[in-house]
């Protein structure tokens, strides 16, 4: 695993990409060519009131400029802050966080064609870390992104690192009405290795899908943290084996995660 | 310049340790700074069996703080013994073993185990106001306060610090309890009894319902106590609560106590206890004072 480094970086281009959905690119941050897909940051706040570390996951790695996208959701007042900070300003921020994405097929290459190709399931603001996955899989894949209504974010970007894209809308205004199972059924997406993140309700019907299908899903998690190192043990889940560090029937999202097998864990 | 001080015949290199929980056993921290450089490391409390903890969320931040109901998950002492012991052995560092307990017997366990194990001080925790058995039940009331010190003096080897609570109308009543039942060092404070709402979910924000309050908001509360605990017993005080900076760790010096420890700033700066260390020397510097113990209750 990277040596985990906290530093004070450059904030490169700022963007909106929907409402409330915002994009900042952190320059020189001296860790981005050892971040795999799936990892996490801590940005931390300029607001000393606001004390923890907010957890995003990195949505681009730029490998060669040493930079790092994030895109989050505004959900709160440390959001909305890192959301009104400007190009050219500073943010703290420490990384790279958690496992990642594991990018085989059972130890060994995906194998080639439709019906082996990876599936890259994405709900609201857990599309963001799909993104570098789906720049870092060469294979044929397909991404299938489930936004509330038409107000979508980051479409474009899966189309031009050559993935197709499938769309699920909560209204039906874009894409299958429905979520991102349904999309799945009704468009007929075939493959082989399912990556998800996404709201805990959509990773459950992920985990039944996956289960059907007999294919294997890696998850990634959400949970409120507050170390990010896997200290405090505040953002467990429950695994359903006695997990080794812990000893218990959980595991720490920062640490062991925030990517599981879906037979690892329960939701 | 003499940053050393002396707890129970026990010494340190300098006077500031991690608040217990904030820190595991170090193996995290410990690869983004040198643990040689700390006082003493005191671990999260380990029970006498593995402990799973609270449902999620167990987390939320407040203004300036946070609260944490994590309800002490741990991997029970033969786990403790077997990985982390040895883990922290390899630093040229005090280890502070926190203990916890649901019953009388279960400190006594854990306590027991820990006789011929390498740490220097053990922290009673009857102070967690996360679980529901044990813990704070144990520190709310004097005469339990006083029994519990004294069943575990008994199968103590290493020297006890009773941790205590400041949910309790007179925290300087429960020191003295502590004193009387044969402590040998107190340390305070545990966390606040606290609580937030999500008024969009009009629900809790934690499961558990209530958590422990941590963080700068804590610490005029916090250093009130110490300096309260410190007039009223003559045993050391181990003092903490928000502190995040040297000018904080020397206040709770001023009110008194003998060691602080550093807990939540270690989430916000992971180098929060070095950056207290090295402050405390500079300003032992600038006001060459020759001892830190000329600071220890220097205001009256």
């Amino acid at each position: 695993m990277a040596e985990i480094k906290k530093i004070t970086a450059r904030i490169g281009e700022m963007d909106v990409l929907a409402p409330g959905i915002c994009s900042m690119w952190i320059e020189e941050t001296g860790f981005a060519g050892d971040a795999v897909p799936g990892q996490f940051i801590s940005v931390y706040c300029d607001d000393k009131s606001r004390l923890l570390p907010r957890p995003i996951s990195i949505c681009e790695i730029d490998r060669t400029r040493g930079r790092l996208r994030i895109v989050f959701r505004i959900a709160g007042a440390g959001t909305k802050e890192l959301s009104e900070r400007k190009t050219g300003g500073m943010v703290q921020v420490m990384g790279p966080l958690g496992n990642g994405y594991r990018i085989d097929y059972c130890g060994g290459t995906i194998p080639q064609g439709e019906e082996n190709q990876p599936i890259l399931i994405g709900g609201g603001i857990g599309i963001p870390p799909l993104l570098a996955l789906a720049q870092a899989i060469p294979q044929k894949k397909v991404a299938v992104l489930g936004y509330r209504d038409n107000k979508t974010f980051l479409k474009e970007d899966f189309e031009a690192c050559g993935c197709k894209v499938v769309i699920a809308t909560d209204d039906g205004s874009v894409g299958t009405k429905g979520n991102v199972i349904d999309a799945i059924r009704a468009q007929g997406v075939k493959g082989r290795m399912i990556y998800s993140c996404g709201p805990t309700p959509m990773q459950r019907g992920v985990k039944e899908y996956a289960a059907e299908q007999g294919i294997i899903a890696q998850l990634s998690l959400e949970e409120r943290m507050a170390c990010g190192i896997g200290a405090c043990l505040g953002c467990v889940c429950k695994s359903v084996d006695v997990d080794e560090h812990s000893h218990v029937h959980n595991k720490r999202v920062c640490k062991d995660g925030p990517v599981f097998y879906a037979q690892e864990i329960e939701l | 310049m003499k940053t050393s001080v002396t707890i129970a015949g026990v010494e340190f290199k300098n006077p500031v340790t991690t608040a217990s929980g904030t820190f595991g056993s170090g193996m995290e921290y410990g690869k983004l700074i040198d643990l040689n450089r700390l006082g003493a490391v005191t671990t999260k409390g380990v029970a006498n069996v593995p402990w799973a903890g609270n449902q999620t969320p167990r987390l939320a931040e407040t203004y300036g703080g946070m609260l944490n109901a994590i309800g002490l998950q741990n991997p029970g002492i033969d786990v403790f013994i077997e990985r982390d012991i040895p883990f922290l052995k390899q630093y040229d560092t005090k280890i502070i073993v926190n203990v916890c307990g649901r019953t009388t017997a279960d400190y006594i366990e854990v306590v027991e185990r820990l006789q011929d194990e390498p740490v220097d001080l053990l922290e009673i925790n009857i102070s967690c106001p996360n679980v529901k058995e044990g813990g704070i039940a144990f520190g709310q009331n004097a005469r339990m306060v006083s029994e519990i010190t004294a069943d575990i003096k008994r199968h103590a080897k290493q020297p006890v610090i009773m941790k205590l609570s400041p949910n309790v109308t007179d925290i300087a009543e429960m020191a003295r309890a502590a004193e009387e039942g044969g402590a040998d060092a107190v340390s305070l404070i545990n966390t606040l009894t606290g609580m937030k709402i999500d008024i969009n979910k009009r629900a809790f924000v934690l499961a558990n319902k209530t958590g422990g309050l941590s963080g700068p908001a804590v610490k005029p509360v916090a250093l009130r106590m110490v300096y309260q605990v410190a007039n009223a017993i003559k045993l050391p005080v181990i003092g903490m609560g928000g502190i995040a900076t040297a000018e904080d760790a020397l206040e709770f010096i001023m009110a008194g106590a003998s060691m602080v420890a550093v807990g939540t700033a270690n989430f916000f700066n992971p180098r929060a206890t070095l950056d207290v260390i090295e402050g405390i020397g500079a300003y032992m510097g600038e006001n060459q004072i020759e001892d830190i113990r000329e600071l220890v209750g220097c205001v009256k």
